[in-house]
């Protein structure tokens, strides 16, 4: 199993703070960005309304500034990715290039969409992450790295305990994160309780 | 200790353990829409795989229609024409019940499954959709999921879930005239938070809910997720079963007498054990008006405005930014805010009691001429039923338009939008930022009859000095 390439034990890379809270799934991607049948190109349209204005000036935004590109690691507030279900939300975060995100707490659908895709989603309390976003802010080129078996983000600075829910660490350190091939394999069992279920529909 | 519905339903629908807390759990009745699904039906093609349960899926198309001319092809806007091919090729090469542009039963797709009798007690209901909780107005247990989620159901009719803890809401008094479901949510939300239901299924009871029709409840249950709870539901009782009698796909006949009866059984027991309880007395509440940029962000219509030194810490920043967005000052009055656009629809208030309260406020009296003004049924049922009781004149005379069927302007995946910094009341579910279609646009949310006051006032008004 070591070679699978699903197996997510940690990432790392540079971080990009987005300080504030309850930042909804719109904020992340306006619905009308949402008009495509494939998941491709979202990652230019993170974030779109808070990073440009109406004539395609740029907005400032930690998206839109240079000394973050390429980070791996975002680091938000509370209640991030509030609202819809999109799963183009975490799919614009990822295409923009992060690998994994540490809040103090997120939206349910956001989160488990995150470990749909392989993206870990961490949390931390509010001060850890207030320090977090400051010593990004001051040192944008400081590397992190983010071990989901300790629950560690280290860096030469400091290092932080992170929590994870308990089976999204399972899944992301057994490469079992895409649950389709384990839902396949209980056929008789889903045959079986389909027929038992009283047949209204 | 009894058990309460949704872990009855839970445990009738789990299929395995899949690790210590996540269990694999099997969906009666998949709803799809055109937006969250393209993806999942590209995955099983590319895997070969088919679709296990057809008949456990219906599927409409709802965000991305227009509400004017909706009949004529191709779409101007490519984006969306694309997407409409995409859920017609899909639903037909995967053999799935498809209520598209040609069908009587088109509409939004949490409107055409109660509507339609395809949404019952008792069942798992999920969709791409995070206002799939809206369903639980039935005592189902019914959720959003993203489109990897949607591509598992589509695969094997299950998904992988970790099972919700649940906070029984008892909302208890009585309920003032003026004061409709909608009041009652966002009171909810805004006691809360937009956090109070995290890791929670809400049930909501008491006397006040259960006084509800079957569309009130649906308007509770749908904004469970504003606040923050994925499901929400309402045990089904007389009402329940006098709704779903003589649907299209509700049992028949003797079966129905044996659906009852199972449906009764998966109610919550008298003695069930809940994780948390919040009571609310209905009785002294007023109409409630959103002024922010998050649902829990409400307020009574007669009341002010917070002040920042009046919120609680953890609400400062967000609080900042609510008036930042909106260009409203701390500590003002709500009541009297001029607004631009009124907009009754939506899955939330889309439905035929959402516009009977509102044509009964706007009967006899005119928009406020620098209003522009929409009234959007929720699905084309709604449309013929409203157009049959004359609902349709009463909006028209008084210079709303009467729109085709869909989502609209709640999210503006339409040509449905607000234009600039545009002050909007809305029947819809989300205050967000950009949410309406317009990045400074601005969104106050509140039940269809405050909509209509709105309306004829030209700025927020307490509709209970119009009815």
């Amino acid at each position: 199993m070591s070679n699978n390439p699903a197996v997510i034990k940690a990432v790392q890379g540079t971080a990009i703070p987005l300080p504030g809270n309850d930042v909804d799934t719109d904020r992340i991607i306006p619905a009308r960005y949402l008009r495509s049948v494939t998941f491709e190109g979202l990652g230019a349209e993170v974030f779109k309304d808070e990073r440009f204005n109406d004539d395609g000036s740029l907005k400032a935004h930690p998206f839109n500034e240079e000394k973050y590109a390429g980070a791996a690691i975002l680091i938000v507030g509370r209640n991030f990715g509030c609202g819809s279900s999109r799963e183009h939300a975490p799919q614009a975060i990822m295409r923009s290039g992060i690998k994994a995100i540490i809040g103090e707490s997120f939206g349910e659908i956001f989160a488990g969409n995150c470990t749909s895709i392989g993206i870990p989603v961490c949390t931390a309390d509010e001060q850890t992450i207030d320090e977090l976003q400051k010593l990004v802010q001051n040192n944008p080129q400081l590397n992190f790295d983010l071990d989901l078996e300790a629950q560690t983000l280290s860096s030469v600075e400091k290092s932080v305990a992170v929590d994870i829910n308990p089976a999204v660490k399972t899944a992301l350190l057994a490469g079992t994160w895409n649950t389709l091939d384990e839902l396949l394999q209980n056929e008789a069992v889903i045959e079986e309780v389909h027929q038992r279920l009283p047949s209204f529909v | 200790m009894g058990k309460n519905l949704f872990n009855k339903v839970w445990d009738l629908h789990k299929v395995a353990s899949l690790s210590e807390t996540r269990d694999q759990l099997f969906i009666g009745l998949h709803l799809v829409h055109e937006v969250t699904s393209p993806q999942a039906f590209q995955e099983l093609r590319d895997r070969g795989l088919s679709v296990k349960y057809p008949q456990r899926t219906v599927s409409t198309v709802d965000h991305i229609v227009p509400t004017q001319n909706q009949l004529i092809r191709p779409y101007r806007d490519d984006l969306a024409e694309q997407m409409l091919q995409a859920i017609e090729q899909n639903t037909s090469d995967f053999g799935l019940r498809f209520y598209g542009l040609d069908s009587d039963s088109q509409g939004i797709v949490h409107i055409i499954g109660p509507e339609n009798g395809f949404t019952q007690p008792g069942i798992t209901i999920a969709c791409g959709d995070s206002h799939t909780s809206t369903h639980g107005a039935f005592g189902a247990l019914a959720f959003g999921v993203g489109t990897s989620q949607v591509r598992d159901i589509l695969a094997t009719q299950t998904l992988a879930f970790e099972r919700l803890q649940v906070k029984k809401i008892d909302v208890v008094g009585s309920r003032p005239d003026g004061i409709f479901a909608k009041d009652i949510i966002l009171r909810i939300i805004a006691d809360l938070g937009v956090m109070g239901g995290l890791g929670y299924a809400y049930e909501f009871a008491g006397p006040v809910i259960h006084g509800l029709s079957m569309e009130e409840r649906m308007t509770v249950c749908n904004m469970s997720i504003e606040g923050g709870a994925r499901a929400g539901y309402v045990n089904p009782d007389q009402i329940t079963f006098d709704y779903l009698e003589g649907r299209p796909f509700s049992p028949k006949g003797e079966k129905f007498t044996e659906a009852v009866a199972h449906w009764q059984a998966m109610a919550s027991d008298p003695d069930a054990e809940y994780d948390d309880v919040y009571q609310l007395d209905a009785t002294s509440m007023s109409p409630m008006v959103t002024w922010g940029i998050t649902p829990g962000q409400g307020i009574g219509v007669n009341e002010n405005m917070p002040r920042l030194s009046e919120v609680d810490e953890t609400e400062v920043e967000i609080t900042q930014k609510a008036y930042e967005h909106m260009g409203f000052d701390e500590g003002q009055k709500i009541e009297g805010q001029k607004i631009d656009v009124a907009f009754i629809g939506s899955c939330t208030n889309g439905r035929i009691s959402d516009f009977r309260a509102a044509a009964k406020v706007v009967k006899g009296r005119k928009v406020a001429s620098h209003v522009k003004a929409l009234a959007v049924p929720g699905s084309r049922k709604v449309k013929l039923q409203a157009e049959e009781e004359g609902l349709d004149r009463i909006f028209t005379e008084a210079g709303f338009e009467w729109r085709e069927a869909g989502c609209s302007m709640c999210l503006a995946m339409n040509p449905d939008k607000l234009v600039g910094r545009q002050l909007s009341a809305s029947t819809s579910n989300r205050n967000f930022i950009g949410r309406q279609g317009s990045s400074t646009g601005r969104t106050m949310l509140m039940s269809p009859a405050m909509v209509a006051a709105a309306a004829v006032e030209g700025a927020v008004a307490d509709v209970r000095n119009l009815i």
